[in-house]
């Protein structure tokens, strides 16, 4: 007989109790995991951002347009490599419950600024070629079924009327961090529309994507294009890639916070529910702790008993969590709007967090009912009543 | 589990392994007792000095809280004495420290307590093994001794029974053959017989005479039991924390 199988019978030797430890322990790591993947899903963005990319908008806010013109100009800039540009479009693509982004871009050089996009040769050349026809992401092929030669109709909200775009490619992402869920078309295409329907709207752009040769010059880079256009009718904002998703991910930081704090009162409560077990535990083995030390067994043993169960009890628990974590999580992506979080997945840190957590709360759990069972004096133990 | 005693055989040959008894295996000198309960001193135990030699069965009696029980304790190493000395077998072993007590009492002391002590989730084989587990033996060499010592007591049939599946008095046997599978020196026994039938102490005591006279083992007993007090081969008495005869 080995301390292994005695801190196993110890573990079952309340089976219900044990098993409902472990199941508050696996619901909480399950939740703590589900919160942290819907952090993680919000930073995403973040995440997924180049360094060598800068962002440039206007200077109030990102919902005003920026004009054409620019474009150029910043593509005259030292250390700027490539220009291109987007517009977000919205509208509404079978009903609004239907979120992805659908945004038009410049179909000659927007994949250019992302490489992260893969996209066929042939496929992109014909989209390049129709001014009507869209790129989208893997995702949302698979979500829509849709394939190449589609027709997908879309009612505009902000850009009123109704647009038909043929899909003439499918991109797919470089890694899981690459948000697949985009819908992009040919910001030409708009422009003629707007120019026919609101003159006024046309010649505008919602960002430019500046892609730079030297990541450590983005300030300077940043600096030189705001300045340019300080004055003008038009002012820009310019920051990294990074910077512009975090701005986005600012908008929500209170409700961010507030997960991230629910994320961590979890992991106290699984402190408190394994606490009390084993601290309940230890009272009830005081007498045997002390009959074991009787015999000659050291505190190491009964330190290695106490931690041993709780760790026993911690990690079946946070294997339970981590087991089911997985579909919940899978439950909620297939809930949730396809677009509103672009990458929802189950992060390897997150699994880490998760495990960790676990692991330290069976060994902080334990520590009480071992300085209570290793200071115990053996006479004392021996009176106790089990 | 990490090595310590590593017993031979818990029946010991009269002809290499006869008890002197002459020789006097434990001195309590001038042995004082007192506990502290916020701050209020207790006094237990009063100067208490005596001789047990080896192979000696000794009862303590005494009426309740008349400190036999401490004295048990003190001199199977569990406790530590206010003032004075205990000696067993030459060693000074109130001057031992935490670490230095453990290893001998799993060399030394077989402990029989009256509520058994056994530990619920294991069977009577593992709960024989237990202090097995601090010395080098093999597996094989600890199912060898488990099962001698099983079979002394009589239980050689219930090696798979878990405690709850035992009547008291085999409870207490499984206990017995615990404290003897290492062949300790000394076998301290607390109230043996207290919370059995009159049948079931009959039977443990005469286990215990047998330990003594067969084996040679030295017992120290604490009773309030008379007909189990018969047993041992001296009797003292202990009242108010001083020694009576």
């Amino acid at each position: 007989m080995q301390i292994l199988k005695l801190i196993i019978r110890n573990v079952l030797r309340h089976k219900l109790r044990s098993a409902l430890t472990i199941l508050g322990i696996s619901i909480a790591v399950m939740f703590f995991g589900v919160l942290r993947t819907v952090v993680d899903a919000w930073y995403s963005g973040v995440e997924a951002s180049a360094v060598n990319r800068l962002i440039t908008r206007h200077a109030v806010s990102f919902i005003f347009p920026l004009p054409y013109s620019y474009k150029d100009q910043i593509a005259r800039i030292p250390g700027v490599s490539r220009v291109t540009f987007a517009n977000w479009f919205g509208g509404i693509y079978i009903d609004q419950s239907q979120f992805f982004a659908r945004m038009a871009v410049e179909a000659e050089t927007y994949f250019d600024g992302y490489p992260e996009f893969i996209v066929d040769k042939d496929q992109l050349e014909t989209f390049k070629k129709e001014r009507n026809s869209c790129v989208i992401g893997q995702k949302i092929a698979e979500q829509y079924k849709l394939k190449i030669g589609d027709v997908m109709p879309i009612e505009g909200d902000i850009y009123p009327g109704k647009y038909e775009f043929v899909v003439r490619a499918i991109y797919k992402p470089r890694d899981e961090k690459v948000d697949a869920t985009q819908m992009l078309f040919h910001w030409q295409y708009l422009d003629e529309r707007l120019k026919q329907s609101q003159p006024t709207r046309a010649g505008n752009v919602g960002w430019y994507v500046i892609t730079i040769s030297d990541p450590s010059k983005a300030p300077l880079i940043s600096q030189t294009i705001d300045e340019m256009f300080k004055n003008s009718r038009a002012e820009t904002k310019s920051e990294t890639e990074a910077a512009f998703q975090q701005s986005f991910v600012s908008m929500s930081g209170a409700i961010l916070t507030a997960m991230n704090f629910i994320a961590f009162v979890i992991i106290g409560v699984i402190l408190l529910v394994l606490g009390n077990t084993m601290v309940m535990t230890a009272r009830e083995r005081i007498r045997e702790y002390a009959v074991l030390k009787t015999l000659g067994f050291t505190k190491g043993h009964i330190i290695g008993l106490i931690a041993g169960e709780s760790l026993a009890i911690s990690i079946a628990g946070g294997i339970l969590g981590l087991f089911l974590m997985f579909p919940m999580v899978q439950g909620i992506a297939a809930n949730i709007p396809q677009g509103m979080f672009p990458v929802f997945d189950v992060t390897q840190t997150t699994i880490i967090l998760a495990g960790s957590s676990a692991l330290i709360v069976g060994i902080v759990a334990s520590v009480f009912p071992i300085w209570r069972a290793t200071s115990m004096k053996i006479v004392d133990g021996l009176r106790q009543i089990g | 589990m990490s090595s310590r005693a590593e017993p031979t055989t818990i029946v010991r040959t009269r002809e290499n392994q006869m008890p002197d008894a002459n020789k006097e295996l434990i001195h309590v000198k001038n042995v004082t007792k007192k506990y502290y309960r916020d701050s209020i001193e207790i006094p237990v135990l009063m100067n208490i000095s005596l001789s047990v030699p080896e192979g000696e069965f000794l009862a303590l009696m005494g009426p309740s809280g008349s400190g036999k029980t401490t004295l048990l304790n003190l001199i199977a190493g569990i406790d530590r004495p206010t003032a004075g000395q205990i000696i067993v077998n030459d060693q000074d072993i109130s001057a031992f420290n935490a670490k230095a007590i453990a290893k001998w009492r799993a060399q030394h002391v077989g402990f029989v307590f009256q509520f058994y002590n056994l530990l619920p989730v294991l069977t009577a084989y593992e709960n024989v093994e237990l202090p097995l587990l601090l010395t080098n033996l093999s597996k094989q060499e600890r199912k060898k001794q488990v099962e001698l010592a099983l079979t002394l007591v009589g239980l050689g049939d219930r090696i798979k029974h878990y405690p709850k599946q035992l009547s008291g008095g085999q409870e207490q046997r499984v206990a017995i053959a615990r404290a003897i599978v290492t062949d300790p020196t000394i076998i301290v026994a607390d109230e043996p017989t207290g919370d059995l039938d009159k049948n079931s102490a009959a039977e443990i005591m005469t286990l215990l005479d047998r330990l003594n006279k067969e084996f040679k083992k030295t017992i120290l007993m604490v009773t309030h039991d008379p007909r189990a007090a018969e047993k041992a081969h001296k009797v003292m008495h202990l009242d108010k924390g001083e020694l009576t005869n």
